[in-house]
Formats: C-alpha cells, structure tokens, sequence
C-alpha cells in the first residue's frame, strides 16, 4: 500500500462521520418509537406502586379476561395450525388451477380492518344477520359471545402459519417425500417422518406470530364481544375498559401482562432465528 | 411427468378450500350483500355525508404519510442493520418486530400516555405549540407504530442478498458514494421499498386499536374511519356500517393494485 494521501483520509474519516451519524439516526428513531412506548407501559403501570398493580391483575374481571384470552387462542390457534399445514401441503406439493387466487385468498385477512372482520361476523350471526333468525329461534348465541371472539379471532389469524410454511417448503421441494413413497410410507407417515421435521422450526415460528396476534386482537374482537365484565372481555378490551373508566394505573397494569407477553414472543422468535434460522429459510418477502 | 405423487391431495385442498369459505368468503359475501342493499345511490350518499367524508380523508391520507415515513426510516434501520456492525445491534434488530409482537390496545394507550400533553413526550412538543394527542397527529404517530416493521423487513434479506461488486464496480468507474446509491443501489431496492409501503399502507389504513387511543375521536377532525363503522354498528345502523366497510376495502385494494403496477414497472426498470 502506498502512504495515504491527506485528501483520502480526509475522505476515510468522513465517510466514518457519515457513518456514525446514519447509526445515531436510525437508533434515535427506534429509540423514539419503539422503545419509549414500551418502558411507559411499565413506568405506568408501577406509577401507583406494586400493590395497585397486583390489585389490578388479581382483580376477578381481570382473572377472567386472562381466561378468556387463553380460551380464545387456545382454539383459534390449533385450528389455524392445521389449516396452515393443509394449506402448505395443497399449495406446495400438488399444481392445481387457480393456485394464485387460493394464495391471494389466504392472505387476504391481512388487508382486512380488524373493524370489518368483526363486522362481517356480525352480518352474518348477529340479530338482524343471515342466520340471525334461526340462531334465535334455537336460541344460539354467537355475537356478543364467546363464539363470536373465536370466530373473529380465527379470521385475523388464519394466514401467519399458511404465511412462514409455503415459502418454505416451496424451496424445499418434495424430493423426500416422494423418495419415502416409493419406498412404501403412507400419507400420514411421510407426513410424520419427513414432512414434519423438515418444518418443526418454521411451524413454531408461525405458531408464536399467530399465538401473538390472537391473544392481542383488539379490534376484530371489540366489535363481536358486546364488553360484558367477566363473561365476553379478553385482556386488550379489559385494558380498554379500565383506561376509559380513567383506572390509568389498573389499564397499564393489565397491559404490562400483555406487553410481557410480548417480549416473551419476541425473545422466543429471535432465538428461533438465531438457532435455527436456515431451517426457517425463505424468509423473503415476509410481512404481516 | 408423474404429477401427484404424494397423496393427501383432495384432503388437504378440500379442507383448505372448505375453512375458507366458512372463514373467509361467505362473511365477505354477506358484507357485499348487505351493502349492496342500500344501491349505489344509498352508497354514494352515505360516503358523501360530510362525517364519513372527513373521516375517509383522515384514514387514507394519515395511512399514506405514515407508509412514506415508514419508507424513508425503514431503509434508513435496514440499511444500518445490515451494512453497518455496533453494539446492540442484535437488541434493535429484534427490537423492530415489536409493533408485530404488542397489542394495539396497549400501544395505544402507551403512545397516549407519551404524547398527551403532560406526558414524555407531549411535555417537551408543547412549549413548541405542537399537540399530538388527541389531534391528526397523534392518528399518524400511532400509524408510523404499526406500520414500521413491514419496510425493514422486506428490504433486510434483499440489502443482505445485494452483491458488493455492483457498488465497487460503480465506485471504481468514479461514482461517487451518493451517486452508487441513487443510481445504482436504489432501483435494486426499490421494488421491495414498494411491497414494504404497500403492506404498511395496508396495516394503517385499517388501522384501530392503537389509533382510537390517541386521536380523541372529535368527529370531522381526528375521527378514523374503522371508528366510524364501530360508531354506526352501536346504533344499529348495519347497512350504512357495511356500506362504509366495503368502500374501505374497494379503496385498498385499488391502493394496493396501484402499488403492484408500480412494482411490475419498478422491477422492469431496474432490470433494465
């Protein structure tokens, strides 16, 4: 090398400048807009002290918002599970006419207000809906229920498993599946035994994203619940309550359990990323 | 070629095909039905009444400004999370999914709580005479929240796959830093900086939980349109609220149309 000239490294440390200063902009912005929502949720929610706090989690409504929740998601979640999987499988192992529009189909809940989501439920089941009448006749209640938060809850969530699988196993192709047919496996052993390890990574992946958004879906289930305390209030809308009855310590303190759950979401997703992230390929184009 | 070799075929698609039209198509039909019973006259009516009209503007136009700042920032957080090593890194790289990962009812109230005027934030903005909460800007801040993660993370794994050789190349032919990005780098990058807008968009403009929070709701001023239709769901009025529904979607779907053409001309362009 020859000695550098003072004019390129007048050149070098600018472009170090440039450099520091692109970094201090971009972590001020995530500072700014992630970061601080995040610490006031929990500065919030200890404003008052720990007792107010531990009053607001182990009030009655709140212990059974946490139910409820749990509930939803603990349905929403499996079903959504095997529709991603079956979704995958169809779209990925077979060509088949109209393969786009099922695609653009499977996506569509992501376009979809959470508002209209509701909503579309509402026509359909509620009193003045479609099947209003004869739900009433046989005295079925699925608006301003629990059915009702299930059904919204499955609709905004049904794409995230779908979404992380076909990326995946389009690029991983059927080579050994097809290998373990010939060899004699049946469906639900190559299934078992090829398919399923091949994917275990990606499908808990997708699981956890649509875990996140059942268990947080506010407005998709805000328009079906009817907000009944104790009987149809998931966690988001029993943190709605609270903030508009100006119980700001009781809302925060609620919504830390839900901020919490978010981070545990966040941490578990970067550890899958990091540990196992050539199995979770084919992350391209990934939005939700 | 021996098509179909693996079984499952009709299980599979026969399931997939029957949950989505349980899920999907038939409530979305009810909601065409239902809005389609008011006829195009009742429609145009009902979106011109000065209320919906005011709140129409405040969704898509707050959406658009939030999905071009999510644009300008999220390359600005790709490019530094790629390109660039310090620490923390892999603390702000995982840091950016959070609008993903937390409810919108609690970002809301989070975002209220740092933007009203005794708040973090809202303290330091209104000697200035800036007011966020419970103003048009405060609709937009929470906007930029929900929005943000989409333009990262789907202009990182195309910043990462971009081959170095292209810009030292330009480099080596006289480009100066500014030009290789602007004239070679940018059109590279811009058909994803499109999908990330068009999904941001998206995500905005049907945006509630962690908007409703913040915007104070005054109707013709900081009132959203998914709140319009929560408003006109309470006093029964189903027929306006699907009728409202269904524009809201016809609208981002030409949105996101528009948006797609754009990207088909934006990768011709830059394949060029």
């Amino acid at each position: 090398m020859e000695a550098a000239l003072p004019l390129q490294r007048s050149r070098f440390t600018a472009r170090r400048l440039v450099h520091a200063l692109l970094i201090l902009a971009a972590l001020a912005f995530l500072a700014v807009f992630l970061l601080l929502p995040l610490a006031a949720v929990f500065v919030e929610a200890l404003r008052k002290g720990l007792g107010t706090y531990v009053a607001a989690v182990v009030h009655p409504e709140a212990i059974a918002a946490i139910k409820l929740t749990l509930l939803v998601a603990a349905i929403a979640v499996p079903l959504n599970t095997v529709f991603g999987v079956a979704a995958a499988w169809a779209m990925t192992r077979f060509d088949f006419r109209g393969k786009a529009v099922l695609g653009a189909i499977i996506d569509l809940p992501f376009s979809v207000s959470p508002v209209v989501s509701g909503l579309i439920y509402v026509l359909l089941f509620g009193a003045q809906g479609w099947f209003g009448p004869w739900l009433q006749e046989h005295d079925i209640k699925l608006i301003f229920a629990v059915p009702g938060l299930v059904l919204a809850t499955i609709f905004v969530t049904l794409p995230f498993v779908a979404r992380e699988l076909i990326p995946l196993m389009q690029s991983q192709g059927s080579d050994e599946e097809e290998a373990a047919r010939v060899l004699g496996a049946s469906g639900w052993q190559i299934f078992f035994r090829v398919t399923l390890p091949n994917i275990r990574w990606a499908l808990l992946y997708g699981v956890l994203l649509c875990n996140a958004r059942a268990m947080g879906e506010f407005g998709a289930v805000s328009v079906v619940s009817g907000h009944i305390r104790g009987l149809t209030n998931t966690l988001p809308l029993h943190v709605e309550i609270l903030y508009n009855d100006y119980n700001y310590a009781g809302a925060f303190a609620v919504a830390s359990l839900l901020a919490f759950l978010a981070l545990v979401t966040l941490g578990l997703k970067t550890f899958l990323e990091w540990r196992y992230g050539t199995e979770l390929a084919a992350r391209a184009g990934r939005g939700h | 070629m021996a098509r179909r070799v693996l079984p499952g075929f009709g299980l599979s698609l026969g399931f997939v095909l029957t949950w989505l039209g349980l899920i999907v198509l038939l409530p979305l039909a009810a909601l065409a039905l239902k809005a389609s019973g008011i006829g195009f006259g009742g429609l145009w009516t009902m979106v011109t009444t000065p209320a919906v009209l005011a709140a129409l503007k405040l969704s898509f136009g707050a959406a658009v400004l939030s999905a071009v700042i999510n644009a300008i920032a999220g390359l600005l957080v790709a490019w530094v999370l790629v390109r660039y090593s310090f620490p923390g890194r892999r603390f702000f790289d995982a840091l950016v999914d959070l609008p993903f990962a937390l409810p919108t009812a609690v970002a809301g109230i989070a975002l209220t709580a740092l933007y009203a005027p005794k708040g973090w934030i809202g303290a330091l903005l209104a000697p200035l005479g800036i007011k966020v909460a419970f103003t048009p800007l405060g609709v937009l801040i929470a906007m930029v929240f929900v929005g943000f993660p989409f333009v990262v993370r789907t202009l990182q794994p195309v910043l990462e796959s971009l081959d170095r050789d292209i810009e030292e190349a330009a480099t080596s032919l006289g480009a100066s830093r500014w030009q290789t990005f602007t004239r070679v780098l940018f059109p590279l990058l811009l058909p994803a900086l499109l999908t990330g807008f068009a999904l941001a968009l998206a995500r905005a403009v049907g945006e509630y939980g962690s908007v409703i929070f913040i915007a104070g709701n005054i109707p013709m001023k900081s009132e959203i349109l998914p709140l319009v239709i929560v408003k006109q769901l309470e006093q029964f009025k189903y027929a306006d609220a699907a009728a409202v529904g269904i524009v809201m979607l016809a609208l981002s779907f030409l949105l996101l149309l528009a948006i797609s053409l754009l990207q088909r001309w934006s990768r011709r362009w830059a394949e060029r």
